[in-house]
């Protein structure tokens, strides 16, 4: 059967996990046994042709991410980590994938494991997620019991042993390489690079690292094929994505739609618009550290390559809706809060800088504000880019600012003028 | 060698290096804090930032931060860009966000990295209102202060104490800009090297709490170039001085020897100098017994006559300059010189010069430990007796793992990354030893016997390496399954080192290390063999030759000797109690020249005031036989002088001369030099005192000395003249030569904008690499690969248990064991209190009820009451006390000695531990 | 705004006051015998610790396996899992102080965690927030005097759809509201 919402068309209304049973009976696993046919290789040539793009916020190709695996096996063993961190705010959609479907998840990082020469997989779930670490630890058992896990798989002569990772909290611990530091029971600093995970990874081995969504879409491209999956989407990029939306809108939530789907079609036909009496003021397309869309550029389609010449991204692809009832900079306090508080201390840009902008904003809210607040916070905007920060988090954390400063400069002036919230 | 270009300007610079030690070497100011020459790059703090353009046709370039971008050839960088000068100064201004402004009443102030490199930036101006965050400081023991408020995070007190030195109890704490350096809770630094973090640190959270007793900034700090005088490694060190007292001593790179690191004993012994046990007047036996100070030229008379009148011998000592020892010698004649040390030691000694000297296997520098890829310990517990080869060790530790980074092309200054790759891997270290030593947590096997067996491991692992090397009859299952892998790692290694000491008082043990090492070399490995030393001049001494005490002592007891003078030594810790008796009650006089009031200069008919390390110059040979040079820091008080100045002052008492033969320092280092052929190169080391740089000498002090005129004023308004040296090129004084000094007589690292240690780099051929023209000091001795030396054949019989008894030995300890440092008040606080330990088992079956129960021990004639330590890693059947602590001060060990429960109520020996 | 940045979750680098007693100079601390953990809590350890190729993995899971029987991680239980896992006391703090999940202070009986994140943000995460203070008559960071709750700030907890929302202990609460609050306090003695 022909699916276009193959991540999501399994999942109950009653909330509860897809069971093996259920999995397997609408076709779970058989990707597995597709893919143990082939040879490793093959199953990457297979995802590089689907044009599956990592889900986690980059979207770096996933073969060509498992390509970098050193193909010469003198170092072993080789680690497989998916990434359940999920804490970028406004982003719900791993969640989803887990507590809904989680053999989906599983058949993926088997699938993954075998084309890596992976004998080791973790996944690694936020340690809030009691649910979904329930759920997983539960499937990943029944997935042994059935032979999908541990020596001789399917009797393939490949094994594979999945183990979950629990968190102990930190929005750090997503990023790739914190990651891994986290699983090796150490503070989750990122690490640098080059190199990069799949040279030097988790314990110093080959790693590969994937989030979840983009795994989730692995079984279906090795079962129904590379062109199947990228007939799913609108543009180049393979699949569907699950897309979401929350905030200011009026039935927040979370689907599965063709990739390049438009930000204008998600938030007023799905979520079905803005409060009513509201205006809708702008949008982070992908989670916290997006930059603001307007209206103007809600006809976009939400993939990778569009977004960006709107300076924004398409990041986790969950949207949050900004109206013309909440205070543009009260949301941007409350987002550079998040980022300072998250902050690992490691480098000097993102320890000192995300708490100053911090303070400033809240300034600002407090009618406190100076003019010059707004020259420095720009400032911070031009400094914290890739390269001069140590990971990716401050410039994260500044691409939503940067828009703000440039699309809702009036509200910011408000402030400083008026030494007061508008809003307040 | 690569061409990079700076600022289109083209320039050699060395493969394999980073762009931020490029600049560095090439004299470019760029600013850091987290990157360190010896801890390497992580990329954390972003103040290095860089341009670096892809082409000649690039003009954006990309910022980056120059100490992670290896250089490559062709490269095209800017320093002064625009873009990157800003970015550096804002990099600074978030320092700066929650740095208190507290320089004025910080111990860092006018020495501070971090000052230093917010004046490079230009950045002045506060832009932030809002409140700083602040922390809890803690009490970090005698040693190292904290004050958390001034950190800026560089990690590199993390960096160094827990990845370079190996210390557990320290790390990071929280998140976000609240990260906090420290210990999870108040208390003593556990690290041998924790001072360290005084200099590590860039700014003011980790300063040194002994000069802050009696504070001195660096500008005001009398300084010269010295040698650290306990332990045998010869580390440098800058002593600094004022107001007549010593107030710090701070590490003298030395890319041989201590590179930019010192243990805390020899950072923090240093107070025995201003102690108030110093002697510091001629003192005389009176009628009514007492000692009373007189004036110098009675002294000498009195001296002089005994001399004269009587069969005099003279006693050196292992801790005295090369040129004290030689002038005592001279004083009393070659046949009536001893060396000062038991004849245990002296045979030691005799034995590690002897090994270094004769056969084929180099030794190594501790520069050169850290190069070696294989290391075993024989019966040396390095932490405790010689600290600095343990850090070394350490490092040599990576040196295995770090071949995986290579291979996987990534540079080793990529801390992150090299550790990563290493992750807890350690290369082959291996440790036979009599119980539980600090490094054990490095050792791949370990291996636990009383020091005859140690002795026999070392012996079978020769043979085992090479079967023409004797083999040990009687070898047990457990020796050999430990003997042979470690023969195996060894023969599989690049460079194999063995490493062994006198601190087992073993002979066989340090010719067992030989023959290990021979077996090696021979078997065509690039083997070397270390030996810890002592004193800070043991080489030196047994260099010199003499007698042991056990001689000097027959000689008194012949009745051809009657009158003793010994220098520097404190006779009591290098002979047992009844010799010593027997020796002062043989002696008609007895004449001891020291710093500090101890056993034997209470006895003495006359005590002479002796300058210390911080007030002399002299020679001192490092256990590799590394010559090297010590000057003056401050000009020594009123009536104390050089021991050799009075040896040249007793030649005229004597009646020897009309006057000194050695005048000055110049002259005693020419005659030592004619002398001894093996000291022919010492009058090199240094230049002498009549150099000059542009007609100037080197001033002692910076050129921001500060209160010159008014240091005497609440005596007289006069300002007296600066003292004189006539002994080096050095001066008392700020006036001195603006040109950068020999490497010899840099008395202190400074450069325009660079007031901290980190000014070194200007002094540096290339960052981390040696000093402008070359490093200080030679080292005196070579191997001789031909003809081969025959390998040693003592063969000692396994350790045979005796009923009822216990083998004594001896368990150094950092602090305690050595006695100069112990009389520095936060060293001595640190010391040990007497114990015995034993293992569990032995302690049972001598009923002993357990830790802390009083017992007697009996040993070599004298009963001492102790208390009992439980230490399950002792080997069977041993017993170890803490070694140079009284009462076991003086006694040769290991002995043989019975333990029994005390009777309740006695008097107590000791304390408790 | 209530929140200042900084406010933690209450876990961050705490005073260091008590004094530990020093470890014997020759004597590791890392090779004392761990005395203080249940059979039960060592053996859910061992268990975690042998999906990892090194026992030290499994810290933050050790560290969580006492605080789901004490409520936090007191110094001495620290040190038992320092002791079990051969990692040493501050080794174990430096990661115990990072992750917010692990609490290095006392708390009440059950821990209100309030998303403060964007999409509760928008949705009136505020007054919510300062509704729970005055019920509780307690700050950010603090425990009621009669020790039935904490209240910390968190991320985002994913619940962006339902938001604005809260976790306590291991449940999840959407869909937010002052009334509804005090009916889910009132579940929780
Ligand atoms: C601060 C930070 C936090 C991140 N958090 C997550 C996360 O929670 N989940 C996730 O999948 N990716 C997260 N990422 C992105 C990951 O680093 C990584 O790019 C991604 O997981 C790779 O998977 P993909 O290629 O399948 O997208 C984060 C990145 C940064 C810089
Ligand atoms: S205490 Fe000093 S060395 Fe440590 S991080 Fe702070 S500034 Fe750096
Ligand atoms: S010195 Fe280069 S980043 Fe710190």
């Amino acid at each position: 059967m022909i699916e276009d919402k193959p991540l999501t068309s399994r999942m109950r209304s009653d909330g509860r996990a897809v069971s093996l049973q259920e999995y397997v009976a609408a076709g779970g696993y058989q990707g597995l046994r597709a893919a143990l046919q082939l040879s490793r290789h093959q199953v990457i040539e297979q995802v590089a042709h689907s044009n599956l793009k990592g889900r986690g916020g980059a979207g770096f190709p996933t073969a060509k991410k498992w390509g970098l695996i050193p193909t010469d096996l003198a170092r072993q063993p080789r680690y497989f980590v998916v990434n359940a961190d999920e804490m970028e705010p406004g982003t719900m959609k791993d969640r989803l994938l887990m507590e809904g479907d989680p053999h989906q998840l599983i058949e993926g990082m088997i699938i993954g494991s075998y084309a890596v020469y992976a004998s080791v997989a973790y996944l690694f779930i936020r340690g809030e997620y009691r649910q979904s670490n329930e759920v997983m630890k539960q499937a990943i058992a029944e997935a042994y019991q059935a032979g999908y896990l541990g020596q001789k798989i399917l009797g393939s002569d490949f094994g594979l042993d999945l183990h979950v990772h629990t968190s102990a909290g930190r929005y750090m611990c997503g990023e790739e390489t914190a990651t891994l530091n986290a699983l090796e029971g150490k503070r989750a600093i990122p690490r640098f690079k080059p190199p990069h995970p799949p040279v030097v990874g988790v314990w110093g081995k080959p790693t590969a690292f994937n989030n979840v969504e983009t795994i989730c879409c692995v079984p279906h491209i090795l079962r129904e094929g590379a062109h199947y999956f990228r007939s799913l989407s609108r543009t180049e990029d393979g699949g569907t994505k699950i897309y979401g939306a929350s905030g200011r809108v009026k039935t927040p939530g979370l689907w599965e739609l063709p990739m390049g789907t438009s930000a204008r079609e998600i938030i007023f036909e799905h979520a079905g618009g803005v409060p009513d009496g509201c205006r809708f003021r702008g949008c982070l397309p992908g989670g916290a550290s997006t930059a603001f869309l307007l209206e103007d550029h809600l006809d976009a389609p939400m993939d990778f390559m569009s977004l960006q010449a709107h300076g924004s991204r398409l990041g986790t692809g969950t949207l949050v809706v900004l109206d013309d009832t909440v205070c543009p900079v009260g949301m941007m306090l409350s987002l550079e809060i998040f980022f300072a508080r998250e902050s690992c201390g490691w480098c000097t840009p993102c320890r000192e800088g995300l708490p100053w902008i911090a303070a400033m904003l809240e300034a600002l809210e407090k009618g406190q504000g100076r003019q010059e607040d707004l020259h420095i916070l720009q400032e911070h905007c031009d400094l914290l880019l890739l390269g001069r920060t140590f990971c990716a988090l401050a410039p994260g954390a500044v691409d939503p600012l940067r828009s703000a400063l440039k699309y809702f400069h009036d509200d910011f002036r408000r402030h400083v003028i008026n030494r007061r919230c508008p809003w307040s | 060698m690569l061409t990079i270009y700076i600022h289109n300007e083209p320039y050699r610079v060395k493969a394999g290096i980073n762009l931020l030690e490029a600049c560095l070497s090439l004299g470019f100011n760029v600013p850091y804090f987290c990157w360190h020459p010896a801890i390497k790059s992580v990329g954390a703090c972003r103040q290095c930032a860089v341009k670096v353009f892809k082409g000649p046709e690039d003009t954006r370039g990309t910022l980056l931060m120059s100490c992670v971008v290896p250089v490559a050839d062709g490269m095209r960088i800017s320093i002064d860009d625009p873009e990157a000068v800003h970015f550096r100064a804002r990099v600074i201004e978030w320092l700066m966000l929650n740095h208190p402004h507290d320089c004025p009443v910080c111990d860092e102030g006018g020495e501070c990295h971090l000052q230093d490199m917010t004046v490079m930036t230009g950045h002045v101006q506060r832009r932030t209102r809002f409140p700083k965050r602040t922390h809890v400081n803690q009490d970090l023991g005698p040693f190292v202060a904290h004050e958390m408020n001034r950190c800026i995070q560089c990690y590199r007190c993390q960096r160094f104490y827990c990845d370079y030195a190996g210390g557990r109890d320290f790390g990071v704490f929280g998140w976000h800009d609240g990260v906090y350096f420290g210990r999870a809770q108040s208390g003593t630094l556990q690290s041998e090297f924790a001072g360290n973090l005084v200099e590590v640190c860039p700014t003011g959270v980790f300063t040194d709490k002994s000069l802050a007793q009696h504070y001195t900034r660096k500008w005001d700090l009398t300084t010269g170039p010295s040698i650290c005088v306990h332990c045998g490694l010869g580390c440098n060190t800058i002593p600094g001085a004022r107001y007549g007292q010593l107030r710090r001593v701070y590490s003298r790179f030395n890319s041989q020897v201590n590179g930019y690191f010192l243990c805390d004993r020899g950072r923090y012994g240093y107070e025995f100098v201003n102690s108030d046990r110093r002697i510091l007047q001629p003192r005389l036996r009176q009628e009514d017994g007492s000692l009373a100070p007189v004036a110098k030229a009675q002294a000498l008379a009195f001296v002089g006559q005994a001399l004269q009148r009587g069969k005099a011998i003279g006693i050196g000592s292992p801790r005295a300059s090369l040129e004290t020892n030689f002038a005592l010698r001279k004083l009393v004649g070659a046949e009536h010189y001893f060396q000062g040390e038991s004849a245990q030691k002296s045979a030691i000694s005799e034995a590690i010069l002897d090994c270094l000297q004769r056969g084929p296997t180099p030794t190594v520098s501790l520069h050169e430990v850290e190069t070696c890829d294989a290391v075993l310990l024989l019966g040396e517990d390095v932490l405790n007796t010689a600290p600095m080869l343990g850090l070394a060790i350490r490092q040599a530790s990576r040196n295995q793992p770090l071949e995986e980074v290579a291979r996987l092309n990534v540079p080793f200054w990529l801390d992150l990354v090299a550790r990563l790759i290493t992750q807890d891997q350690i290369g082959p270290i291996f440790i036979a030893a009599t119980g539980a030593t600090r490094l054990d947590g490095l050792a791949r096997q370990i291996y636990r016997a009383a020091p005859d067996d140690l002795a026999r491991i070392g012996l079978a692992i020769a043979h085992l390496v090479d079967p023409t090397a004797p083999e040990v009859s009687r070898l047990p299952d457990d020796a050999f399954s430990f003997a042979h892998p470690v023969a195996e790692v060894l023969k599989a290694a690049k460079r194999p080192l063995i490493v062994s000491g006198p601190s087992l008082g073993s002979v066989e043990l340090i010719h067992a290390a030989a023959n290990a090492a021979w077996a090696l070399t021979r078997a065509g490995k690039d083997a070397r063999l270390c030996y810890a030393a002592e004193s800070c001049n043991s080489l030196g001494a047994a260099m010199l030759g003499g007698g042991d005490l056990t001689a000097a002592l027959e000689l008194l007891r012949s009745g051809q000797a009657d009158t003793v003078l010994i220098v520097e030594n404190d006779l009591r810790r290098h002979m047992p109690e009844n010799d010593f008796e027997e020796l002062l009650s043989l002696a008609r006089c007895v004449i001891a020249v020291d710093h500090l009031e101890q056993a034997t200069t209470q006895r003495a008919h006359c005590v002479l005031p002796a300058a210390t390390f911080a007030e002399a110059e002299g020679t001192l040979i490092n256990n590799e036989g590394r010559a090297q040079r010590f000057y003056k820091v401050l000009p020594p008080p009123a009536a104390v002088q050089e021991s050799w100045r009075w040896m040249g002052e007793l030649w005229v008492a004597s009646g020897r001369g009309e006057a000194s033969p050695w005048p000055n320092f110049d002259a005693i280092v020419a005659a030592l030099a004619s002398e001894f052929a093996i000291f022919k190169d010492v009058p090199a080391l240094a230049p002498p005192a009549s150099f000059r740089q542009v007609g100037q000498k080197i001033g002692r002090q910076p050129h921001r000395y500060s209160g010159r005129t008014a240091e005497t004023a609440d005596q007289t308004v006069f300002e007296p003249p600066p003292p004189e040296d006539a002994d080096s090129a050095l001066a008392f004084s700020m006036e001195g030569t603006p040109l950068e000094p020999p490497s010899a007589l840099i008395p202190r690292y400074w450069a325009p904008g660079w007031n901290s240690l980190a000014a070194l780099n200007k002094f540096q051929i290339e960052v981390g690499g040696p000093l402008h023209d070359g490093d200080p000091g030679q080292r005196l001795i070579a191997p001789k690969p031909y003809p081969q030396s025959p390998y040693f054949k003592d063969f000692v019989s396994p350790f045979a248990r005796r009923p009822q008894q216990f083998l004594v030995v001896p368990h150094h300890h950092i602090y305690g064991s050595e006695p100069l440092s112990a009389a520095s008040a936060p060293v001595a606080s640190l010391c040990p209190k007497p114990y015995i330990a034993l293992n569990g088992a032995d302690a049972a079956a001598a009923g002993i009820a357990g830790a802390d129960q009083e017992v007697v021990l009996s040993l070599a004639g004298a009963s001492l009451r102790l208390s009992v330590i439980l230490d399950s890693t002792l080997a069977a059947s041993l017993a170890a006390v803490p070694a140079g602590i009284a009462p076991f001060e003086g006694l040769d060990l290991p002995a043989w000695g019975t333990i029994a429960a005390a009777p309740a109520g006695g008097q107590r020996g000791g304390g408790g531990s | 705004m209530g929140v200042s940045p900084m406010s933690s979750t209450g876990v961050g680098p705490v005073a260091k006051k008590k004094k530990l007693p020093e470890t014997r100079a020759r004597r590791p601390c890392h090779e004392m015998g761990s005395i203080m953990l249940s059979d039960e809590v060592k053996k859910e350890i061992d268990a975690e610790a042998r999906h990892y190729p090194q026992r030290r993995a499994v810290v933050a899971e050790a560290l969580k396996a006492v605080q789901a029987r004490r409520g936090w991680v007191d110094d001495e239980s620290l040190r038992d899992v320092a002791d079990y896992l051969g990692l040493s006391f501050d080794e174990v703090d430096s990661i115990a102080t990072f992750y917010n999940l692990i609490f290095r202070q006392p708390v009440g009986r059950h821990v209100i965690l309030i998303c403060d994140s964007v999409s509760c943000y928008l949705t009136g995460y505020e007054k919510l927030l300062d509704h729970l203070k005055k019920k509780l008559g307690i700050a950010l960071g603090q425990t009621t005097a009669d020790g039935r709750f904490t209240l910390l700030p968190n991320a985002c907890l994913g619940l962006c759809e339902q938001a604005p929302a809260m976790m306590i202990d291991n449940e999840t609460y959407g869909h937010l509201t002052a009334a509804r609050i005090d009916e889910i306090l009132g579940k929780h003695e």
